[in-house]
């Protein structure tokens, strides 16, 4: 018997620990940096690329290889197949390289020329000893575009925004003759006039970036030009030494996990996701709980044992078993339309039409897994509270003890290790959901994070990235569904993470605070 | 305190059968009786500790100082302030061993930390049990022996100064050398304190009570002063049990 249990915990163990590296050896190689090598075919075609895997050819013999070949703008495909047979030379050229681009992916070819406006700065492999710095140079004008465009213009549009839902304030209540309205029309003029020398700013860096162009030569000849500040990075992939090629590794990794994406999510970091992620777990146990431990002590300690109660009990289990969709549902319709749609009409009448509370939200999205979980968090604090001997109760209300310092004092204390098994849970389920939250809020791209600079910092309405849907439609829903697969497991593996160190903080949280109570019993 | 034909069921079958006795203030009652003749019952009656089971019926009466403990009026949580109580099995709070001793005195009030840490160094010094654990008074109670776990329960009772201890068994876990502390402290505690004491052991209810209740089958046999019952008793079963013919 013993045997048994144990086979079978090692067996579970170890699906557990081949899952996590079947995906972290599939999603890791994708920041690595292989070889380029070049083709020549016996057709006479050359074909540039890095070697993705050798394969055996289908319904006929040897091998053929797989060529991630990029150049998506010239080919329209990111892969391409080859036989063995019609290889004639293989080779590693000193001067290609693999250009990451904001747009059209990656282009695999070698360095023409430079040109300065119309002017030629460089050409052939002496293109390769400008590049460093002229990136450089480039990324930090991006940071700068990046940053009026967060900082200064978003600050105008709010203020423009204000004014416009004030002025329509005033008009509603019959005010729009009063002395407020030129005042406020004099301060838009400003803030417009102010708009407008941004813009000119943002044509001037925009222009910047398109100084100097990068003209690439493909494998076969031809010519594609790059601006300079469309290009993220020039990697000359053959002449890399080992430490250059961890740091390569490493900043790849550092853009993934902290930049935003790009060309519809293929490209770029995940951030946005992972902070949503994290947050909407953090916003769901922090409303589960509270809900949870107060219904599992009203349940436990002060409801007579009855009908009531145990249809009560009824109900919360099968909640449990409701496919988590229909709690979307529920949620579009209770928390979105009925709360969401109210508090609009309350607090923000003058920015309707346009929706505020009433349309998806982190906030609505958070509520909807907290009562999806909430079953998980009523059973077990049940569990730890029923756990607490009964000797115990008698002890305290033997002192004068009410029934609710007895519970606030000695018995919610010792039942905390339930209660929080209990919420780790409910973190689990609601770290892993995915499809509830498709209608409740959120989205593919989402324009700004849920926290930021500005008043009240903490904004519960906005839509939200999340890693689970991030996978899936970067998975699903991409065109190059083949060539972003090593994301997917990259994606996988962080929201594999982010569960697994929520989780881990939570029972770390929990023998502390059984460390502290008890060393037995309880 | 006097106890007006006190029945008690548990559901159906009755625990107490019209038990009517007065327990005299300032000294010790010892309840003695074979297992399961409802001495525990009995005591647990007093504090009104039987409420919390559920399908429990009583009958008759308690009066405490004039009042009555079983009436509407009564106010449940004051009583117990002052009728403390030792359970047979030893029940500390899954707290630190400080936080059990001020417990009764934190949720009366008190708040000034000098005046609860005066409270726990009495408390524990007359349950004996100060030498042993005041290096480690922030420990969780549930690290002692079973043994120190009843001293520390005794401590915790007598800290908040009741008017009537209840004991149910108070030594039948600790060493000869904790029963004699804990029967000196008796001694003591019958200056201020009206005590009750179940116990199986007959040597203590000779050496330390004034008087003595023998119970059987829920019902009082016998009642009178620990010298009377013990040298010369009227019942012939309180003589049998006494003599250890049964039970
Ligand atoms: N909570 C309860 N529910 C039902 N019956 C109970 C309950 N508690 C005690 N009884 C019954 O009441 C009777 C008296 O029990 P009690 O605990 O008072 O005995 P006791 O004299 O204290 O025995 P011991 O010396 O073994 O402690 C027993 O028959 C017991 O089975
Ligand atoms: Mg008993």
């Amino acid at each position: 018997m013993t045997r048994l249990a144990a086979g079978a915990l090692a067996i579970c163990l170890a699906l557990v620990a081949g899952l996590i590296v079947l995906i972290a050896a599939r999603g890791l190689g994708y920041f690595w940096q292989s070889p380029i090598e070049l083709f020549e075919l016996a057709d006479g075609t050359r074909v540039l690329g890095e070697v993705w895997n050798w394969e055996p050819r289908p319904g006929g013999a040897g091998r053929r290889v797989r060529l991630a070949v990029g150049n998506r703008d010239l080919t329209g495909a990111d892969f391409r197949w080859i036989d063995e047979s019609e290889i004639l030379r293989r080779s590693r050229p000193e001067d290609a390289g693999v250009f990451e681009r904001l747009e059209w992916g990656k282009f695999y070819g070698f360095p023409a020329q430079l040109l300065r406006g119309d002017r030629i700065a460089a050409s052939g492999a002496e293109v390769w000893k400008e590049i460093r710095p002229l990136l450089a140079e480039k990324a930090e004008v991006r940071a700068r575009i990046a940053r009026l465009h967060g900082g200064e213009i978003d600050d105008v549009n709010r203020e423009l925004e204000r004014i416009r839902i004030e002025l329509r304030q005033l008009r509603r209540r019959g005010l729009a003759d009063s002395e407020r309205t030129p005042i406020l029309e004099a301060e838009r003029e400003e803030y417009q006039r102010r708009y407008e020398a941004h813009l000119v700013q943002l044509r001037e860096l925009e222009d910047e970036l398109l100084a100097e162009t990068l003209v690439l030569r493909a494998a076969d000849g031809s010519l594609v030009r790059l601006p300079a500040g469309h290009a993220v990075r020039a990697v000359r992939a053959n002449r890399l030494r080992l430490p250059q090629r961890l740091g390569l590794y490493a900043s790849r990794l550092a853009e993934f996990l902290l930049d935003d994406p790009r060309e519809s999510n293929t490209e770029g970091g995940i951030f946005p996701a992972i902070f949503g992620t994290v947050m909407m777990v953090f916003l769901t146990s922090l409303a589960v709980a509270p809900f949870g431990v107060l219904a599992a002590i009203y349940l436990r300690e002060y409801a007579r044992d009855g009908a009531f109660v145990r249809l009560v009990r009824i109900s919360v289990n099968s909640l449990a078993g409701v496919p988590s969709i229909v709690f979307g549902v529920f949620g579009l319709g209770f928390f979105v339309y009925l709360v969401g749609g109210s508090i609009d009409q309350l607090f923000y009448p003058d920015r309707l039409p346009a929706p505020t509370f009433g349309t998806g939200g982190i906030l609505w999205a958070s509520l909807t897994l907290a009562l999806l979980t909430v079953p998980v968090v009523i059973v077990s604090t049940e569990e730890g509270l029923t756990s607490v001997p009964r000797g115990v109760r008698e002890g305290s209300f033997a002192l004068g003890a009410t029934k609710f310092e007895t519970l606030r004092r000695v018995i919610v204390p010792a039942a905390l290790p339930g209660v929080l098994t209990g919420i780790i849970l409910a973190m689990a389920r609601a770290a892993g959901e995915v499809a509830p939250l498709m209608i409740v809020g959120m989205v593919k791209l989402a324009p700004s994070l849920p926290i930021d600079a500005h008043f009240p910092f903490v904004h519960l309405e906005r839509k939200f990235m999340h890693l689970g849907f991030h996978i899936y439609d970067v998975g699903f829903q991409s065109p190059n569904v083949e060539a972003v697969q090593p994301l997917v497991f990259a994606t996988a593996l962080l929201l594999i993470l982010v569960v697994l160190s929520t989780n881990l903080a939570a029972i770390l949280l929990r023998n502390r605070l059984r460390r502290k109570y008890a060393s037995s019993g309880v | 305190m006097r106890f007006d034909a006190l029945s008690l069921w548990y559901g159906a079958s009755q625990a107490l059968d019209r038990i009517s006795l007065s327990i005299p203030e300032r000294g010790i009652t010892a309840l003695i009786g074979p297992s399961g003749c409802g001495k525990s019952t009995l005591l647990r009656c007093v504090n009104r500790m039987n409420d919390l089971v559920e399908g429990v019926r009583t009958e008759g009466d308690i009066r405490f100082r004039g009042g009555s403990i079983y009436a509407p009026e009564t106010d449940i949580h004051a009583l117990r302030r002052r009728i403390g109580m030792v359970f047979q099995k030893p029940n500390p709070f899954p707290k630190s061993i400080y936080e059990n001793v001020a417990y009764g005195s934190r949720i009366h009030g008190m708040r000034s930390r000098a005046r609860l840490d005066e409270v726990v160094e009495r408390s524990l010094g007359a349950a004996g049990l100060w030498d042993e654990v005041k290096d480690r008074l922030t420990e969780s109670a549930l690290s002692l022996s079973g043994g120190q776990q009843q001293r520390l329960c005794i401590a915790r009772a007598i800290a908040v100064e009741p008017e009537v201890l209840l004991l149910d068994e108070p030594c039948s876990a600790l060493d000869p050398i904790a029963t004699q502390r804990i029967e000196e402290l008796m001694q003591q505690l019958k200056q201020r304190y009206t005590i009750a004491l179940v116990t199986h052991n007959m040597q203590q209810a000779a050496r330390s009570s004034d008087y003595t209740a023998f119970l059987y089958l829920g019902e009082l046999i016998e009642f009178g002063e620990t010298e009377r019952m013990f040298v010369n008793p009227s019942e012939k079963r309180t003589e049998d049990y006494i003599s250890g013919r049964f039970g």
